[in-house]
């Protein structure tokens, strides 16, 4: 095995198309488990750590592009007045250590169905860019994923950043699982009001195989809430929003939970979130 | 191949290091320094927390050569020879110590805690210590450790 320390990203994209068989690592999180526990042998081991351009983020026009390589620690210090629903999802992951160390690059490249990265990226529409010796593309995060742990990122390609809209409305996350700290979620739920525009955003996480939208919920919502008069929220838009959410997912069942509990779960999520974010909204 | 980083205020260098081991390992079996422990290798039990670059994180988790030409800090490298840092001398004062393997890591996640949150909230301190498992205590002794080194001994023994 190799172990290769790119220090800039000209050098990391060169060694990720010259070595099919080097595995990128940036926070460690995911790929130490899975050496600890020798259930991956990459022929490279390309450290991410030390390329400056992948843990920065900045404004661009209307956009914040995020490098990949910035902490969920440094999410929820640096970025939560402009994405809380990223920063309540970040603060949910692990523990501090794991905090500390994990990244959203990270969560993209592991792409599990489970990661609570995904479903405010989902929620918030960003893009992922992705870069390769080819060139630079950007993909609609709901274009993203393509199964459990599976995406679109190319075997040249790495993650460049993430590019999203800062909130322009109230943005919730709420995960369901067995304690408060530590835990994988059984399924989880992000909600992005965009009241400029009248439309809605969501995010399911673990309740399908990959993470994904529930367009009719965001249809339905957008034409139902009282966006002139903001008036409270009627009890039957509610439910009915978490009804099409639940009908949106495919959950499975394994050890976590039952599929049955999964989307009875998920339709709970949607219809307390929209209920939070609507308050946050009429003040 | 070989790594060296400052551990505890010295430069160290290890030699033959296996490409896709831990830091942990290298500390633990290459450098001598027994303190961190390994217990489950998948970031769970935070047995194994030291700082990197002043941050604290899980030495299991980190690969070896992410290490090199860092900056580690363990819970050897807390005190001075000979001395006690307050966060360890609170745990030895309330028990907070059974069988004692969880303790190095918890050290460091409170020596961390305090350096953030000189004076946290019991829900701090509760999230703060997520991340650090103990099976003998039962977490309270630990939580009156914490009060003690945050100095708040009003609160300590109370629940
Ligand atoms: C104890 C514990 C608790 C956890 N809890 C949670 C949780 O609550 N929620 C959650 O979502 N996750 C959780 N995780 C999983 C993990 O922390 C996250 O998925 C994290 O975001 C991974 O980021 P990383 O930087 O550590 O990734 P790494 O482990 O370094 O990499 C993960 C994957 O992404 C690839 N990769 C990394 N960076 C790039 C890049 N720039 N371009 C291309 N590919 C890349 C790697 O090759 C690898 O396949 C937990 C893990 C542990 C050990
Ligand atoms: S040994 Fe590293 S967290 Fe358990
Ligand atoms: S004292 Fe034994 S695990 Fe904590």
């Amino acid at each position: 095995m190799d172990f290769m320390t790119p220090s800039t990203w000209a050098d990391a994209l060169a060694i990720r198309a010259d070595r099919p068989d080097a595995l990128p690592i940036a926070g460690g999180t995911d790929v130490m488990v899975e050496m600890n526990f020798h259930r991956r042998r990459p022929g490279v081991l390309l450290d991410l750590t030390r390329i400056g351009d992948l843990t920065t983020w900045a404004m661009d026009g209307e956009l914040l592009r995020i490098g990949a390589g910035v902490s969920y620690t440094r999410i929820i210090e640096e970025l939560g007045d402009r994405l809380p629903g990223l920063a309540m999802a970040a603060r949910t992951v692990g523990s501090p250590q794991i905090r500390n160390r994990g990244t959203l690059g990270g969560n993209l490249g592991s792409a599990s169905p489970a990661g609570d990265g995904h479903p405010p990226l989902l929620a918030a529409g960003a893009q992922v860019e992705l870069a390769s010796v080819r060139g630079t593309r950007l993909v609609p995060i709901d274009g993203f994923f393509t199964g459990p742990k599976r995406s679109v990122l190319a075997p040249d390609e790495l993650i460049a950043a993430v590019w999203v809209r800062p909130a322009d409305g109230p943005e919730q996350f709420s995960k369901i699982g067995t304690r408060n700290a530590m835990v994988i979620a059984v399924s989880s739920f992000s909600l992005a009001l965009h009241p400029g525009r009248r439309e809605v955003g969501t995010g399911i996480g673990s309740a399908a195989p990959t993470p994904r939208r529930a367009t009719e919920a965001e249809l339905f919502a957008a034409g139902q809430l009282p966006w002139d008069t903001l008036a409270g929220l009627a009890p039957d838009v509610a439910r009915r929003f978490g009804e099409l959410v639940a009908a949106a997912a495919a959950p499975i069942d394994d050890v976590r939970g039952t599929a049955a509990y999964r989307r009875h779960a998920l339709a709970v999520l949607a219809q307390r979130t929209l209920t939070w974010a609507w308050r946050d909204l009429c003040g | 191949m070989r790594v060296t980083c400052t551990v505890n205020g010295t430069t160290r260098t290890a030699d033959d290091v296996w490409e896709g081991e831990s830091l942990l390992y290298v500390l633990r079996e290459r450098l001598g320094l027994p303190g961190s422990k390994n217990a489950c290798e998948q970031g769970e039990c935070g047995s194994c927390t030291v700082y990197l670059d002043g941050t604290a994180v899980c030495a299991c988790l980190v690969a070896a050569g992410q290490a090199a030409g860092r900056d580690v800090r363990t819970v050897e490298g807390l005190a001075p020879e000979g001395e006690l840092d307050p966060v360890q001398q609170a745990f030895l004062q309330t028990g907070a110590v059974q069988c004692g393997f969880c303790t190095p890591g918890l050290i460091v996640s409170v020596h961390d805690l305090l350096a953030r949150v000189p004076h946290p909230s019991d829900p701090e301190i509760r999230e703060a210590l997520a991340g650090n498992l103990c099976r003998c205590t039962g977490y309270e002794k630990i939580m009156d450790a914490v009060r003690l080194a945050a100095g708040s001994p009003t609160e300590a023994g109370t629940r």
